[in-house]
C-alpha cells in the first residue's frame, strides 16, 4: 500500500498539488484522474521520487520514501515498475534487451532464465516472437506494451502508469487496461494509473481520486462517479455534448 | 560570469555522480565495448581520410616554404612530422572528433532526457548520471589514443605519398627527415594532450545533453553547445599543457 500525506508542490508562485492525501490500496488498479495541467503527473513523480514535494510525505508500506538516503530510496525503487506516458524505452536496444535490462541490473540469474522471464512477459503483453525487433520498429500500442512488459519484468511491487492511453485508439486503449488490471490481480500489486481517459475510469478504476485545482476533489469506486453529485467531476465526466445527451436520455 | 560559475559547479556535481561505484560492472563493462565501437571505430573512417590530406597538404606546404638552397631537403619530412606528431593529430583530430562525437553524444542523452528514458533509469533505482556517461569516457581515453596514434602514422604516410610523388623531396629524404632530431617526450606531450582531451570531450558534451529540458529544438541547442564549449576547452587545455611541457 502506498500512502501520501498533506502533499503540496509549488513552481514558484503557483501550487500545482495543495494538500493532497489519499491511500493507494495494494491489489488495486487505482486511478488519479483530473483534466490537464490539474498535477496528475507531478503528483505522480513526486510519489516516484523524481520530484520533492515541498510538503508532506509519501509512504510506501510505512517507509516514509523521501525521508530515506539515497540507498534506501535505491532499494524502494528496485521494487517499483513504471510505465511512461511515451513508453520510454530504450531507442538502442531492442525490445528483448529493453524487458531484460531491470534483470540485468538486479538479479544474478543465468542468461537462459533471464531470456525465460523475458519471454514470460512478452507473452503476457502479447508481443512474444517481437523479441528483436527495436522500438522504432514498433506501433504506439505495441510499445506501450513492451514498456509495460519492462515494468513488470522484475516482479514489482508498485506499478505506476502515467497516461497509458494516450495516443491510442479506443480499442487498443481497453486493450492495454485490461491488460494492467489483469496484472495488478495477477501479482497482487499496489497499481497507480495517471489518466483523463474516461473508458479506463468506468472500466477500471476501483480506486479514484479527482484532482481538480490542485485538490482533491472527489475520491471513490467507478460505480460511484455517475451518482456522485460533484459538479466538477460530472462536467470532466461528460465533457462533450454528446455524452450529456447520452446520460440524460438513458 | 555567474552563470559561468554555476555551470561549473554544476557539472563537477555531476562527474561525482559519474563516478560513483557502477551497480554492476559486468554491464557497464557490455556498455564499455559498444561505446568503444560507437565512439571510436565508427571515427575510423572520417580520422583517415582527413589525416592522409592533411598529411599530403603540410608536406607540399613544407617544400614550397623551402626554397633556399641550404635548408636540407629532409626538413620537408622533419616539418611533416613536427606538425602532425605535435599538433594537428592531437589537436585538431580532437577538434574534428568534438564536432562528430560531441555532438552525437549530447544530442543521445538529450534525445533520452526528454523522452523520459533518464526518468525510467533513475525510477529502476539505477545511477543514471553513471550509467550512460562513465562508459562513454572510459571508452573515448581508452580509444582516443589510438585512433590518435593512427591518424599519426596516415598523416606521415600522406605527406611521404605526396612528397614523392610531387617530386618535393626523395623517400630517402622524408624518411631521413622524420626520424631526424626526433624527441620521445614530444611524444608523451601529445598523448597527455588527447587523453585530456578525450575527457573535456565525453564529460562535457554529456553535461549538456544530461541537462536538456524541453523538446527536439532545446537538443539540438545542446548540441551545438557542446560542440562550441569543447572546442573551446580543448584549445584552452592545449594551450595550458603545451605551456607545462615546453616551458621547462
Amino acid at each position: 500500500m502506498i500512502r501520501i500525506e498533506n502533499i503540496s508542490k509549488c513552481f514558484g508562485e503557483r501550487k500545482v498539488i495543495d494538500n493532497i492525501s489519499f491511500e493507494f490500496f495494494k491489489g488495486k488498479t487505482n486511478l488519479i484522474i483530473g483534466e490537464s495541467g490539474c498535477g496528475k503527473t507531478v503528483l505522480l513523480k513526486m510519489m516516484v521520487g523524481l520530484l520533492v514535494p515541498d510538503t508532506g510525505n509519501v509512504y510506501y508500506d510505512g517507509v516514509d520514501f523521501h525521508a530515506l538516503d539515497e540507498k534506501g530510496k535505491q532499494t524502494v525503487r528496485a521494487k517499483i515498475g513504471m510505465l511512461f506516458q511515451g513508453g520510454a524505452l530504450f531507442d538502442s536496444m531492442t525490445v528483448e534487451e529493453n524487458v531484460m535490462f531491470p534483470l540485468d541490473m538486479y538479479t544474478d540469474w543465468t542468461k537462459e532464465k533471464k531470456l525465460e522471464r523475458v519471454n514470460f512477459c512478452l507473452q503476457r503483453v502479447k508481443l512474444e516472437g517481437r523479441n528483436h525487433l527495436y522500438p522504432a520498429e514498433l506501433s504506439g500500442g505495441m510499445k506501450k506494451r513492451c514498456a509495460l512488459a519492462r515494468a513488470i519484468a522484475n516482479n514489482p511491487e508498485y506499478l505506476f502508469c502515467d497516461e497509458p492511453n494516450s495516443g491510442l485508439d479506443p480499442k487498443t486503449s481497453i486493450v492495454i487496461d485490461q491488460l494492467i488490471q489483469d496484472l495488478t490481480r495477477e501479482f497482487n500489486m499496489t497499481t497507480i494509473i495517471v489518466t483523463h481517459d474516461m473508458n479506463s475510469v468506468m472500466e477500471i478504476g476501483e480506486n479514484i481520486m479527482f484532482i481538480h485545482k490542485g485538490k482533491k476533489w472527489w475520491e471513490g469506486h467507478s460505480n460511484k462517479v455517475l451518482n456522485s453529485g460533484n459538479k466538477e467531476l460530472m462536467d470532466f465526466v461528460f465533457a462533450s455534448e454528446f455524452l450529456k445527451k447520452v446520460f440524460h436520455t438513458s | 560570469m555567474l552563470q559561468v560559475f554555476h555551470h561549473i559547479g554544476k557539472y563537477f556535481l555531476l562527474l561525482k555522480r559519474v563516478f560513483a561505484r557502477p551497480q554492476k560492472w559486468s554491464v557497464y563493462r557490455r556498455q564499455i565495448s559498444y561505446e568503444i565501437e560507437s565512439i571510436g571505430i565508427s571515427s575510423l573512417p572520417i580520422i583517415s581520410i582527413i589525416s592522409m590530406f592533411m598529411g599530403g597538404i603540410i608536406t607540399i606546404q613544407a617544400a614550397f616554404g623551402f626554397t633556399s638552397p641550404w635548408v636540407p631537403l629532409y626538413a620537408v619530412g622533419f616539418t611533416t612530422r613536427e606538425s602532425v606528431l605535435l599538433e594537428f593529430s592531437p589537436t585538431v583530430i580532437s577538434l574534428i572528433l568534438a564536432g562528430k562525437v560531441g555532438s552525437n553524444i549530447a544530442s543521445e542523452i538529450g534525445t533520452m532526457r526528454i523522452t523520459e528514458q533518464i526518468d525510467a533509469l533513475e525510477i529502476m533505482g539505477i545511477n543514471s548520471a553513471s550509467y550512460l556517461i562513465l562508459p562513454k569516457i572510459l571508452a573515448s581515453v581508452i580509444i582516443f589514443p589510438f585512433l590518435i596514434a593512427i591518424s599519426m602514422f596516415l598523416g606521415l604516410l600522406g605527406g611521404y605519398l605526396m612528397g614523392v610523388s610531387s617530386g618535393a623531396c626523395t623517400g630517402y629524404e622524408y624518411i631521413y627527415g622524420i626520424q631526424a632530431f626526433f624527441e620521445p617526450w614530444k611524444l608523451y606531450y601529445s598523448f597527455t594532450k588527447v587523453e585530456v582531451f578525450a575527457f573535456i570531450i565525453t564529460s562535457v558534451s554529456s553535461y549538456f545533453g544530461y541537462f536538456t529540458t524541453g523538446g527536439a529544438l532545446e537538443v539540438g541547442k545542446s548540441s551545438t553547445r557542446a560542440v562550441v564549449y569543447t572546442s573551446i576547452l580543448i584549445l584552452f587545455f592545449g594551450l595550458i599543457i603545451t605551456n607545462l611541457f615546453f616551458n621547462r
